[in-house]
């Protein structure tokens, strides 16, 4: 695994993608801190990058990637090397890459900036994110070998943990505003793995008292370090469950 | 006709030659506070020097001057009510009280003051009592910079700072309250004015008015209260130039109003507080001048309110500038300046030409359904509330400032 690793690794280094990614990444971590006047709302600004931005960016890039390098994966099946050790080089090289850049362009800035819990927090999460999105990426190129219909799988799954999920709990929230919901919330949630992470975050900061009977709830469970720990284990489930999927079909895959 | 008023002069000067000074402390002729006092006739000056007093209860039933000299300490023991003043023309000055007993019957305070009129309490310390000052059934009373401090864990097993009870014209000016129930209670207390006290950490309010009418409270500063001031059942309070700082958490307010009317605030500085203003059922208050920043809501004003004028206000950085719970709104916006406004001003009368809506789609949706906060900084939320700044649909029509200001008013 060791070499495939290095080369797909050396390979993303080198494309220029990567590199402008984790130039932005610098320019907004670096100014959000520098330029909001207090820094609880520079951490808000990254809190958006790391909701938005990273799992765009990770999911995107990756499909990209893998159906670009569909033909030197046709090659190296053709070697006898284990499909898996295939399949898991190349995950961890995207992954390794994505998390790099993330931890120079925003993780410096956090660990400067923010308090030491929450700056912990936050780039955990944003590790997290990249890793969720990697695996996601994967899963959506092997469920199309078209090229169009799995890079807009991709876009589709964005929009959907983005944006359409929290539509969907609106709605039920209005629905079932008569009935208790807090609680079943709290499992809801568990289903996207952005919803989880902005919780976890905004729980730590100080605007969580303006979430009131609600947010004590979320605190009631998130706040404890069982509530953490299970959050933490949920979000890496979410990184495992897709690539694990993937993994299972490529070995049986007739390329 | 000059004889004659030197001539009665005197003669009434008679009782301030005849006044006598009584010293107590281990040195002096008096060894304990009790058996000065019995000594003391109205118009004496009982000098108190340096040294712990364990006495129990002791009452004051003249008018006398307790002098504390090098802060003497009164200790009630866990048991006692400590000072009990029981007549008028009392002054007490430089004392530290401490160790009131507790009992939940009959409230024993470290200074407590019954039926009583011109009572001055000036420069005390008072530590760890059930309750600090408890003033009742009094008039024109004065209670000044004394400092209080106390260790409640819970509103049940702690008093008020200073409670004033069926009162009439009190001054209290410049105390500090830390740690008690309520910072500074008023109940059936008229004609009374509240002025640079500093009130902090308090674990109900920092101070509490119930049924008391035509009072005022200037220039205090209330830090990190449940809630800064709660305002209940009152008529014709004025509330101006006070500082309400990180009164943070879950159900924490800058200040309470509740069934209130022909109140004004004015020049008031709101900065971190879970709500700044919340209003519930309130008529005819003019709130203008105030600064509200970096709070969760600016402005909680609940559809029961009714011919409100807020006007002249500066709203910078709140996450919600204000929000309502229903879809009428009797009262009236005017004159404020809000961070989130983006109009223009053509004719340049900075005045903005197009009218802003400060009540966002969310805070709307948040007001109806609180478990919707659950979305809190979601992309969904940013959207919503951008397509309904645009087309408004939701939100209800009336709920307008015609005349938003251009810039940052100049407080």
């Amino acid at each position: 695994m060791g070499r495939i690793f290095k080369y797909v690794m050396l390979d993303i280094m080198k494309n220029r993608f990567v590199m402008v990614y984790t130039f932005i990444l610098v320019l907004i971590g670096w100014s959000a801190f520098t330029l909001e006047d207090s820094s609880a709302k520079g951490i808000l600004t990254l809190l958006n990058l790391i909701l938005l931005t990273v799992p765009l960016v990770s999911i995107l890039f990756s499909a990209i990637y893998i159906y670009n390098s569909a033909e030197f994966i046709e090659l190296l099946i053709s070697h006898p090397i284990k499909r898996k050790k295939i399949w898991l080089s190349l995950f961890w090289g995207l992954n390794s890459s994505l998390v790099t850049a993330f931890i120079i362009g925003a993780g410096i800035p956090l660990l400067i900036f923010a308090e030491p819990p929450l700056s912990f927090l936050m780039i955990g999460i944003g590790i997290l994110i990249t890793t969720i999105f990697v695996s996601l990426a994967m899963l959506c190129t092997i469920v199309y070998k078209d090229k169009a219909k799995g890079i807009g799988l991709t876009i589709v799954l964005w929009i959907y943990f983005a944006l359409l999920f929290d539509g969907i709990l609106l709605f039920l929230l209005f629905q079932f505003a008569d009935y208790p919901i807090e609680q079943p919330m709290v499992l809801m949630t568990a289903l996207s793995p952005l919803d989880l992470s902005r919780i976890l975050i905004l729980l730590q900061l100080d605007t969580s008292a303006i979430m009131g009977y609600t947010g004590a709830i979320f605190k009631d469970f998130f706040g404890t370090t069982i509530g953490m720990v299970v959050s933490l284990g949920l979000l890496i489930l979410w990184g495992v469950l897709p690539f694990a999927y993937s993994l299972s079909k490529f070995k049986k895959k007739d390329l | 006709m000059k004889w004659i008023l030197i001539t009665l002069l005197l003669l009434t000067s008679k009782y301030a030659l005849i006044a006598k000074s009584l010293h107590v402390g281990s040195n002096h002729s008096f060894k304990t506070i009790k058996a000065a006092l019995e000594k003391t006739e109205s118009g004496d000056t009982v000098y108190i020097h340096k040294g712990l007093y364990k006495e129990g209860n002791i009452i004051i039933n003249k008018s006398i001057t307790l002098f504390g000299i090098d802060r003497p300490i009164l200790d009630g023991d866990k048991k006692y009510e400590v000072l009990s003043v029981k007549s008028s023309y009392v002054t007490i000055r430089g004392l530290r009280v401490q160790h009131s007993g507790y009992a939940s019957l009959d409230d024993p305070g470290g200074i407590k003051v019954y039926d009583a009129t011109r009572v001055t309490i000036i420069d005390n310390e008072l530590y760890d009592n059930f309750f600090g000052i408890y003033i009742q059934f009094s008039t024109h009373c004065l209670i000044k910079n004394n400092k209080i401090i106390a260790f409640g864990k819970e509103e049940q097993t702690i008093g008020n700072g200073i409670h004033c009870w069926k009162s009439d014209s009190l001054q209290i000016i410049g105390n500090s309250m830390k740690g008690c129930r309520d910072g500074i209670y008023f109940e059936f207390v008229n004609n009374s004015v509240i002025w640079r006290n500093t009130v902090t950490d308090n674990i109900r309010y920092g101070l509490h008015f119930m049924n008391s009418n035509n009072d005022a409270y200037f220039t205090n500063i209330f830090s990190r209260n449940g809630a800064g001031v709660a305002v209940m059942f009152s008529k014709k309070i004025t509330m101006m130039n006070n500082t309400f700082n990180e009164n943070w958490g879950d159900a924490a307010y800058g200040i309470l109003l509740k069934e209130i009317s022909d109140c004004h605030l004015s020049g008031n500085t709101f900065n971190k507080n879970t709500a700044a203003i919340f209003m519930d059922g309130c008529n005819r208050t003019i709130v203008e001048k105030n600064a509200f920043s970096n709070n969760g809501w600016g402005l909680k004003i609940q559809a029961n309110c009714m011919d409100n004028t807020i006007q002249s206000n500066n709203f910078l950085k709140n996450t919600f500038d204000v929000s309502t719970n229903g879809t009428l709104l009797l009262n009236k916006f005017q004159y404020n300046y809000w961070d989130k406004y983006t109009g223009y001003d053509l004719n340049k009368d900075k005045i903005g030409d197009v009218p802003y809506r400060p009540l966002s789609l969310y805070s709307v949706i948040v007001e109806n359904n609180p478990t919707a906060m659950l979305l809190y900084r979601s992309l969904i939320v940013t959207l919503l509330d951008q397509s309904e700044k645009k087309i408004p649909s939701l939100t209800p029509e009336n709920f307008i400032d015609e005349k938003p200001l251009m810039n940052l008013l100049k407080l």
